[in-house]
């Protein structure tokens, strides 16, 4: 009983015992998914809505069949199709959607910190599907899960983490997520798209991609924004895979047998390669599946506090 | 004498005064200031207060016309007044800008009609601020604007900047440069540091307002033309001021309280209040700010006074309007900074917030000589409060100042002898 939060806005906040429940009761779901029949009671009587000012496909999906595998009422709004194009505030959104008894909100949101607003402004609970820059804790605590499946423990584990860290809420609440669970994070990517004094939070920090793998337990590539280039944060898709990219070299530096995890989308042959995409050692498609697990048991710890 | 502020410890650093006097006031200017004057009329005991030449901003937004849902000029020199002010210089970034003499008309009709203190406008530099076309300066300067300054909206192009510097001169202004280079904004949001890269907030680098400054330095250096930097912020930009100062550039330089008393830190929790730009910088940056005012590379302390809308802070803070409310809290943050702390004395502190300024711009007031103009802030220099904005005279109540325990508050205030604030309230206009 480690979790009693109102909402799930960021692994910066957590502790080591919080996210090791959410990882254990994760384990319990991912069972159930592997039965036949998917549905349980525990969102029984339980309204979810998504609210996503993003476009996004796995995130998005996952948590709504994770709502409906539990049995809550699930809807979704996209700001697209919202009274967001009529100019309403996030905060008047979230107290409308309050005001119609949600149970949980879940928000995507371009802009760093909006997770946080809107919790401060409703009584539902909310959960942080990514935010800005910021966080998208269920993303680390999926990997989390994915990481501790596959090796046993996080502690002491080597996890290098490669690309576009600086726009990479993937990166951050990876990094927070890891090292409080025991594990290095080795951050590596081009010197534009890495962020200021990071190796000020206990992390290692390189532009050389080769280093960066060399040993690692498990390499993680980031996606990058093909637009970037326009902005002058790299010269050309085929630098940034030459330099950055993961690779099927590069990838023999690491241990033997280390996990290759990518957040999704991918772009093919940028980032990584379809080689290491598609090896035995990617566990990429896995991690969609524990996605799913890992929000059913974020779902069932912020909701079951009042069935207590 | 129609007032005698009795028995006050008097601080008038423009006459090198720090004592216990009685301060006599007659048809609204300083008639004596002597250890003792006979009772003819009014007595107010100012016993244990401090009794200073009233305090001058040198920089405020009154946001009107335009913007009177943040701001007017009423609601702005009651702040003003309630935060020790008798003086405050106003920025053009309204609406219409004040960048031709029928706005600047209008600011001081407003002030002549409900204003407390005295405004003195700071016209637009170039016109609608779009740092092309320079302003009708002179017909401007006649008007009343005391300087110019594209404040918000920083004069990119350098060429623009020596012409406004050139031409300004010619009737005795200066420029008030807000100093940042916008293609070095990079859509940042707070100060470029660990804190950004924590927060995952885009970062300002401080090379935005340094690469600026200089450029702006070495124009006065090279022209042998005045210049002011607004809003100091970076321990960078103090260097470059006093490297640029000590090879005899005339340059004057500000800087605001939140950055003597706030850090970067202060973004942590997304608070929209904590967004301000320049942004609030590191401790180190903040230790420099309070060294360069020590040194006398920085002159004057002017609060940025920039009321927002609950409405346009209470978002994301990729949204919020830059900019804190700061009259009612300047006087308290920058005495518990500087004076409180034992780095300065009360002489110096009101040096920079009401001699200098008056010195820079050519203004009545900032002393307390005979024959001055009666503008006289009496404070309770120990008097314990918490900031709480909504208790604020100004419309804007966006500080990240809010809760925080400080010491020191204005009791009395008058312009031109007569009193405007008393007992800390405000008082009607008779």
């Amino acid at each position: 009983m480690a979790f009693k939060r109102k909402d799930l806005i960021g692994i910066r906040e957590l502790d080591a015992a919080e996210i090791t429940e959410i990882l254990d009761v994760a384990v319990q779901m991912k069972r159930l998914l592997e039965q036949n029949g998917k549905k349980t009671p525990h969102l029984m009587g339980k309204s979810i809505i998504t609210l996503f000012y993003e476009n996004s496909t796995r995130t998005r999906m996952s948590f709504e069949l994770a709502s409906k595998y539990m049995s809550a009422a699930a809807a979704n709004i996209s700001a697209s199709a919202s009274s967001v194009q009529k100019g309403e505030t996030l905060i008047d959104t979230g107290r409308t959607l309050d005001r119609m008894g949600t149970d949980v909100l879940i928000l995507r949101h371009p802009m760093s910190g909006a997770a946080q607003l809107l919790a401060q402004s409703v009584k539902a609970s909310v959960i942080n599907a990514g935010d800005g820059m910021n966080e998208h804790p269920t993303q680390a605590l999926l990997d989390m899960f994915t990481m501790r499946e596959k090796l046993g423990s996080l502690d002491g584990l080597e996890v290098a983490i490669i690309g576009d860290v600086l726009h990479s809420r993937v990166a951050r609440s990876n990094l927070w997520g890891l090292q409080k669970m025991g594990a290095h994070v080795r951050l590596a990517g081009p010197p534009t798209l890495l962020p200021v004094e990071l190796d000020k939070l206990g992390c290692t920090v390189s532009t050389d991609v080769d280093s960066a793998i060399e040993g690692a337990d498990v390499v993680m590539g980031l996606r990058v924004q093909l637009e970037r280039q326009q902005k002058g944060l790299f010269p050309s898709v085929r630098e940034y895979a030459a330099r950055f990219g993961i690779n099927e070299k590069r990838i023999k530096l690491a241990k033997p047998g280390a996990l290759v995890m990518h957040p999704g989308p991918m772009n093919r042959g940028v980032e990584i390669s379809s080689a290491v995409a598609d090896a035995v050692e990617s566990v990429i498609e896995e991690q969609v599946t524990n996605g799913v697990a890992v929000r059913m048991a974020v779902l069932y710890l912020l909701t079951r506090k009042e069935a207590l | 004498m129609d007032v005698i502020l009795r028995g006050g410890r008097v601080v008038d650093p423009a006459n090198h005064v720090d004592a216990v006097m009685d301060i006599g006031i007659e048809n609204g200017r300083i008639a004596a200031v002597a250890p003792h004057l006979e009772a003819e009329g009014a007595v107010l005991d100012a016993g244990g207060m401090w009794v200073t030449p009233g305090l001058i901003d040198m920089h405020v937004h009154l946001r009107e016309p335009g913007y009177e849902y943040k701001e007017d000029v009423a609601s702005g020199t009651r702040a003003a007044v309630a935060g020790g002010f008798t003086s405050v210089c106003c920025m053009a970034n309204t609406n219409p800008v004040a960048d031709n003499a029928a706005v600047v008309r209008l600011i001081l009709e407003r002030a002549r009609q409900s204003g407390m203190a005295r405004v003195y406008p700071i016209g637009a530099a170039t016109k609608g601020l779009k740092g092309q076309e320079l302003t009708e300066m002179g017909e401007l300067a006649q008007e009343g604007c005391v300087a110019f300054s594209d404040d918000g909206k920083p004069i990119q192009s350098g060429q623009t900047m020596r012409l406004a510097m050139v031409y300004a001169g010619a009737f005795g202004r200066f420029i008030i440069s807000h100093a940042e280079e916008v293609s070095l904004l990079a859509d940042g949001l707070m100060n470029e540091g660990v804190t950004s890269t924590v927060l995952g907030l885009k970062g300002i680098t401080r090379a935005a307002e340094e690469a600026m400054v200089a450029r702006d330095c070495i124009l006065s250096h090279t022209l042998g033309l005045r210049v002011h930097i607004a809003h100091v912020s970076t321990r960078g930009a103090a260097d470059i001021i006093r490297h640029y100062k000590a090879l005899g550039a005339p340059i004057t330089a500000e800087t605001a309280p939140h950055y003597l008393c706030g850090t970067e830190e202060m973004c942590m929790g997304y608070s929209g209040n904590a967004r301000v730009n320049p942004p609030l910088r590191t401790e180190d940056d903040r230790q420099a700010m309070l060294e360069a005012l020590l040194d006398g590379t920085i002159d004057a302390i002017a609060s940025d006074h920039a009321p927002h809308h609950r409405d346009e802070k209470q978002v994301e803070f990729a949204l919020a309007a830059n900019g804190i409310s700061g009259l009612e809290t300047s006087f308290a943050l920058c005495k518990g900074a500087l004076v409180d702390s034992a780095m300065a004395t009360p002489a110096q502190l009101i040096g920079w917030m009401s001699a200098r300024p008056a010195a820079i711009l050519g203004l009545e007031g900032g002393t307390l000589s005979p024959g001055a103009p009666a503008d006289i802030a009496v404070f309770d220099p120990d008097m314990a409060w918490k900031i709480d904005p909504e208790a604020f005279y100004s419309r804007g109540h966006n500080t990240p100042f809010a809760g925080r325990e400080v010491a020191g508050k204005p009791l009395h205030v008058f312009v031109g002898g007569r009193q405007v604030l008393q007992n800390g309230k405000v008082m009607e206009r008779g």
